[in-house]
């Protein structure tokens, strides 16, 4: 570096930009500037086999044909509630734990620690385990109930369309139920006791005091780890990719898997873009949403939390 | 005061039994893997289920990685040592990054400084399936497709914005006239920084240098489609070669399962207590 330290003002105003500046380079080239191209290769007709049409505009083609198909409207509608049940389970999963968690006394570091496995897991090997878990053949699940006498035939959990999309959404909640319970536990330690005192001498019952008092204290929390999910739902790619790979026949096809077997298998690289900018904004828009509503909680709540 | 005691007793025995339910379904599915990956494949398909392996052996692991018998058709020590440089070499790069952005948001005022932190957040919003199109495209035109370099590239980027967030919540956490009062006994802010803030910050750094490594190690949407061969593809990617084959060999797949869970494990044990501190200090103290 410099010997001769530039002036004090001229330091102080220009450093925070210069520490910045190799986070927002990198995030330019890899993310911005590669955004950028697909946007524009979204109005392209552009087939991987076929170099030269990358070239070939066509408008919002992409964007009439994928809005016009069935294919991609079933896996959106399939994404969507998806991600409506999978987060609200998560959700009042992840709250029933940290309230349990938080009642006990012995054992509860152990209990944490053990909690914080499943998100440490790579969504992959989720995939796999859950793969293995509800193999129709040598599934422990089948296993489990032919030995206990619950099911004498094997059930396909991982062909039929209901089940299927049940074993991928119990993979889900399993991967994800952990962020929940762990944030809105910390939120739990951090909550002042003074106010709970209060209401039970003013002879609230324990659910008055628990909708009135500890719950609007948690939604900051909550928020968070919303926050914090929404960074991370497409990881579901994996999970489906592993379990069932889109199929059997596209019933459990989301649109992540959807935009991967048009891309690259397909080879349609134009119209995937059009389908990844949908999934784009899709995660944007959640995640926007969770983060005001965070801000505004943390406002409401006047920075005590 | 005796019905009051017995009251107790029954709820805590009856939050010691959901306690349990939950642990079992918690670790169970985990559990299962680990044991096939110690049976013989024979026990594997055995009807009926052969609960607790009968005879529990290390064969599976020897042969992925071709120890004393001959290796399956798996690279697996390959893959392993890609996963290794991959996630080590976009850490630290990530790291460096993070620390100074990280430290520029929790020191300094600046213009544009929450418009900034929006957009770092916003860009890791982007699913990684979503980015690997363009990433896919320009990279087979600079050659990065199947190389250890292009794979770290995008995991850099990929890491940065958590990173700076964690970090920024870490450097927060010390009182900023700790280095002011050095800089006042004649400390340069660099060194002030050196010697003050960052041993002070350095648990929570590394914390968050686990967290980066873990989201390298564990990242499947980019690297299945950036990766090709033994040159650079990783183990995540590795373990659905066991898929492609006509009759999927579970307890090879689930030896290598557990390799890719050790370190997740051992990772996780060490930051579980920074991990959380520093996601509820950013996120509700902002």
């Amino acid at each position: 570096m410099a010997n001769k330290p530039p002036p004090f003002w001229q330091r102080e105003k220009y450093t925070p930009y210069i520490l910045l500046l190799p986070a927002i380079l990198t995030l330019v080239f890899v993310v911005l500037l590669p955004l950028l191209f697909s946007l524009y290769t979204s109005f392209t007709g552009y087939r991987l086999i076929r170099p030269e049409s990358l070239y070939q505009w066509v408008g919002l083609r992409n964007y009439e044909r994928i809005f016009s198909d069935g294919d991609f409207w079933s896996a959106f509608g399939r994404t969507i509630i998806f991600l409506t049940i999978a987060l609200n389970v998560e959700f009042l999963l992840g709250l029933g734990i940290a309230l349990l968690i938080n009642k006990i006394t012995w054992g509860q570091r152990t209990l944490r620690t053990i909690m914080m496995f499943p998100m440490m897991f790579s969504p992959i090997l989720v995939g796999y385990q859950f793969k293995f878990v509800f193999n129709d053949n040598i599934g422990i699940l089948n296993n489990a109930l032919q030995s206990l006498g619950l099911s004498d035939g094997a059930i396909p959990w991982l062909v039929d369309k209901y089940l299927a999309n049940f074993a991928i959404i119990f993979a889900e909640v399993w991967m994800s139920t952990s962020v929940f319970a762990i944030l809105l536990l910390a939120g739990l330690f951090a909550m002042p006791r003074d106010p709970l005192e209060a209401a039970k001498v003013d002879g609230c019952t324990p659910w008055q005091v628990f909708r009135h008092i500890t719950l609007p204290f948690l939604m900051p929390f909550v928020f968070i780890a919303m926050t914090i999910r929404s960074l991370d739902v497409a990881r579901a790619y994996d999970i489906v990719d592993v379990m069932t790979g889109g199929g059997p026949a596209g019933r459990t096809e989301l649109l992540w898997t959807l935009i991967a077997r048009t891309g690259y298998d397909n080879a349609r690289m134009g119209q995937a873009n059009a389908m990844a900018y949908v999934s784009i904004i899709l995660s944007i828009a959640f995640t926007y949403y969770f983060f005001t509503k965070l801000i505004a909680a943390r406002k409401y709540m006047g920075g005590a939390a | 005061m005796m019905n009051g005691a017995l009251k107790k007793r029954l709820g805590a025995i009856g939050l010691w039994v959901l306690t349990f339910i939950l642990m079992v379904v918690m670790c169970v599915p985990g559990l299962w893997v680990v044991l096939t990956a110690f049976r013989p494949n024979g026990e594997v398909l055995a009807k009926p289920p052969v609960w607790i392996p009968e005879n529990p052996s290390l064969l599976n692991f020897a042969k992925i990685f071709g120890v004393g018998v001959d290796q399956v058709a798996i690279p697996v020590p390959a893959y392993f040592m890609n996963s290794l440089i991959i996630a080590l070499t976009s850490t630290a790069v990530a790291l460096l990054i993070g620390m100074s952005g990280g430290y520029a948001f929790a020191r300094y005022r600046f213009k544009f400084k929450n418009g900034m932190f929006l957009g770092l957040m916003l860009s890791r919003t982007v699913p990684g399936i979503a980015l690997s199109l363009p990433v896919f495209m320009i990279w087979s035109r600079i050659g990065l497709i199947d190389a250890k370099l292009g794979l770290i590239i995008v995991y850099v980027a990929l890491n940065v914005p958590f990173t700076i967030w964690l970090i920024d919540g870490f450097f927060r956490q010390i009182p900023k006239e700790m280095s002011e009062a050095a800089q006042v006994d004649g400390c340069t802010r660099w060194q002030a920084f050196w010697k003050i803030e960052f041993p002070l910050a350095k648990s929570g750094i590394a914390s968050a240098g686990i967290f980066a490594f873990l989201t390298s190690w564990n990242e499947y949407a980019l690297a299945s489609n950036l990766t090709r061969s033994t040159d650079s593809k990783t183990l995540p990617v590795g373990l659905m070669d066991f898929t492609a084959q006509f009759t999927i060999d579970w307890a090879g797949m689930s030896a290598m399962a557990v390799i890719i869970i050790i370190p997740a494990l051992i990772l996780t044990f060490l930051v579980q207590k920074h991990l959380i501190a520093g996601l509820t200090f950013g996120g509700v103290k902002g």
